[in-house]
């Protein structure tokens, strides 16, 4: 099965995402695991973007710039990136599983008839077929899917491999030209961003962060209290935001914000994916969860099988003892 | 607006989740079914859109276990109809499940062309594609998803459609209709029925049911084995009653400056 090896380059209100250098050096391996002169290309969907192009490790770069495509419209990529699969068949296209793209990768397989590969945490080549590491139910399991079929559309999550450094000297680029209808049925109008919150959970040297073990609203009061007594702030999981417990600036993961504090205490997170990447590069991450098996336990350093509400208060009983 | 609401069930995460003996799937029997978290406000959103500007909502459901009480609490809380499938084999891949919604859709009487179709957006069981898109694609309509808000144009050709982005960003889109959208998150929590008005409804409402033939539909994936995740960067685990962990923590923190 010949065909090249593509990423999307996802961009985001001008700059690449974190996701695109992390997939490239995940093509790249790929690429060169199929060999026989199989090629790493990025794909890059925008209007007047193509200054991103250099900064793409790949070995080339195919750019479709069109008015349609200056800011996230499912529609108008999944006609475009669909048409320039028809045309030149690659073997695989990764896609970042992020919100930009995500309307883009429920689409886009659907139109081609193929299989979406979705939540992909590793990817390898073997024997020159593709074959898929894919977290499941909230990272409860795991399933090894082999891929057949071409193109592969497999949506990777973040965190895969390491980003890939700046290229020494810009890749080739190559402007393709599609047509797409002047009358889309979806449109985009404008970006509407939140009010600046009370506190900004990016800025916080120490998160307690509370999940749906919380159970409720009131006992937000035990994370409030140990927060205090480290000097720190309480952020959230998603759950605890929806049922409006805590505003949505306090959300940390995918749809909130990205964390690197000293200490991120999780108390009562499972630990989906979606969670996980707003948190994992924090220094010091204690987790507390009554189920041993939660998935959290994996990214964090210290682990308590334990009840939040039993745990908050003795820990805020534990440190303000040692400041007597 | 006329909407349609799709449910469906997922396993609940908070209980453990054993493999089948086949090593490649998950044991069904062993699962408690709950409806996925997203579909809850994508009723949500459907009946807030119903409270504002009237119209119908329905949900539909493919027949699975326990969906009946999901069905029953969504006309206690306000839903006109609710339609239950029956489809034979009892677990689909994303492919199977839009492929059969497709053909279903249009066979329940009276109840296509709705104005919005709405769904949950990513169940935490989607290994092969996403169901609402391959639906809207089958459908030949437009396809918006991880969505917070959904308002109605006064003239009712379009709707006015929030997509959440990183760090609380939300983009504004227009959305010709009808469409299928996938909600993440409705902007009001969803709301609480009472046990006493659930068990009303079961007692005077009554699920439509429907039948849809089986299909053959072939995935380009084939699951090799499925396991635990590794412990590999497993958490130091402490041990103790709550106050003993909670000192070993503390000391923790005070070693690194922290408490
Ligand atoms: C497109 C998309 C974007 C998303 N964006 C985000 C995001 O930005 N941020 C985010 O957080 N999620 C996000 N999610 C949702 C994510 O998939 C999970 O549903 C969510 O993170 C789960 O939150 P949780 O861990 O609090 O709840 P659950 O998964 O329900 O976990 C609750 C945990 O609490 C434990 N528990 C219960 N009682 C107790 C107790 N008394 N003491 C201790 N532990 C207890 C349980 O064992 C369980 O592990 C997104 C999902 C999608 C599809
Ligand atoms: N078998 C099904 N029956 C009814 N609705 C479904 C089914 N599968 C998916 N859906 C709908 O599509 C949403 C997204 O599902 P999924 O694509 O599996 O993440 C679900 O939350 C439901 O609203």
């Amino acid at each position: 099965m010949a065909g090249n090896i593509w990423v999307l380059a996802e961009h985001w209100r001008g700059r690449l995402s974190d996701l695109t250098p992390e997939l490239l050096t995940l093509g790249r391996e790929i690429a060169d695991g199929l060999g026989a002169g199989t090629k790493l290309e990025a794909v890059l969907l925008g209007h007047g973007a193509q200054g991103l192009a250099a900064g793409l490790a790949a070995d080339g770069v195919i750019s479709i710039d069109h008015a349609a495509l200056a800011e996230p419209n499912p529609e108008a990529s999944c006609l475009a990136l669909a048409a320039l699969i028809e045309q030149q068949k690659p073997r695989a296209v990764l896609v970042p599983l992020s919100n930009v793209a995500a309307d883009l990768f429920g689409l886009l397989p659907a139109r081609l008839t193929v299989s979406l590969v979705n939540f992909c945490r590793d990817l390898r080549a073997v024997d020159g077929r593709l074959e898929a590491l894919c977290v499941l139910y909230g990272g409860k399991l795991e399933a090894t899917v082999a891929i057949s079929g071409a193109p592969a559309i497999i949506g990777v999550l973040p965190g895969s491999r390491p980003a890939s450094a700046a290229p020494a000297s810009a890749p080739p680029v190559t402007e393709v030209t599609v047509e797409l209808p002047a009358d889309l049925r979806v449109r985009f109008e404008t970006y509407v961003d939140p009010e600046p919150g009370d506190v900004d959970v990016t800025q916080q040297d120490v998160l307690v962060s509370v999940g749906r073990g919380i159970q409720t609203q009131d006992n937000i009061a035990l994370a409030e209290e140990l927060a205090e007594a480290l000097g720190g702030a309480v952020s959230a999981s998603r759950p605890v935001i929806d049922q409006g417990w805590l505003p949505l600036t306090r959300q940390v993961g995918k749809s909130g914000a990205t964390v690197k504090p000293k200490l991120y205490l999780a108390a009562g997170i499972s630990g989906a994916p979606e969670h996980v990447e707003g948190m994992k590069g924090a220094a010091l991450i204690v987790a507390v969860n009554t189920d041993p098996h939660a998935p959290i336990f994996s990214v964090a350093h210290y682990g308590y099988a334990g009840d939040v509400l039993e745990f908050l208060p003795a820990l805020t009983a534990a440190v303000k003892a040692r400041k007597k | 607006m006329n909407i349609l609401v799709l449910m469906k069930m997922v396993p609940d995460i908070v209980e453990e989740l054993e493999i089948a003996p086949d090593g490649k799937s998950l044991d069904v029997e062993a699962v408690r079914p709950i409806v996925s978290e997203r579909d809850d406000h994508a009723l949500e959103q459907a009946l807030l859109l119903k409270d504002k500007s009237g119209g119908t909502v329905t949900v539909l459901a493919i027949e699975s276990r326990d969906v009946d009480e999901v069905l029953f609490t969504a006309l206690a809380k306000g839903a006109d109809r609710a339609i239950k499938v029956a489809a034979g084999e009892a677990i689909f891949t994303a492919a199977e499940a839009a492929a059969l919604l497709a053909r279903v859709l249009p066979a329940v009487p009276n109840l296509m062309p709705v104005q919005l179709v709405v769904t949950g957006c990513q169940a935490i069981d989607d290994l092969d594609g996403v169901v609402a898109p391959a639906l809207a694609e089958r459908l030949k309509l437009p396809y918006l998803g991880i969505v917070t808000g959904v308002e109605a144009e006064a003239d009712g050709s379009r709707a006015i459609v929030f997509k959440e982005y990183a760090g609380g960003t939300r983009g504004r889109y227009s959305v010709c209709l009808p469409a299928v959208l996938g909600v993440q998150a409705a902007p009001k929590p969803p709301r609480y029925v009472p046990v006493a008005k659930v068990r009303a409804a079961m007692k005077s409402r009554t699920l439509e049911c429907v039948e849809a033939p089986a299909q053959e539909e072939r995935s380009l994936l084939e699951i090799v084995s499925m396991t635990k995740p590794q412990a590999a960067g497993r958490a130091e685990m402490l041990e103790g009653s709550p106050e003993e962990v909670a000192s070993k923590v503390a000391e923790i923190l005070s070693s690194r400056g922290l408490a």
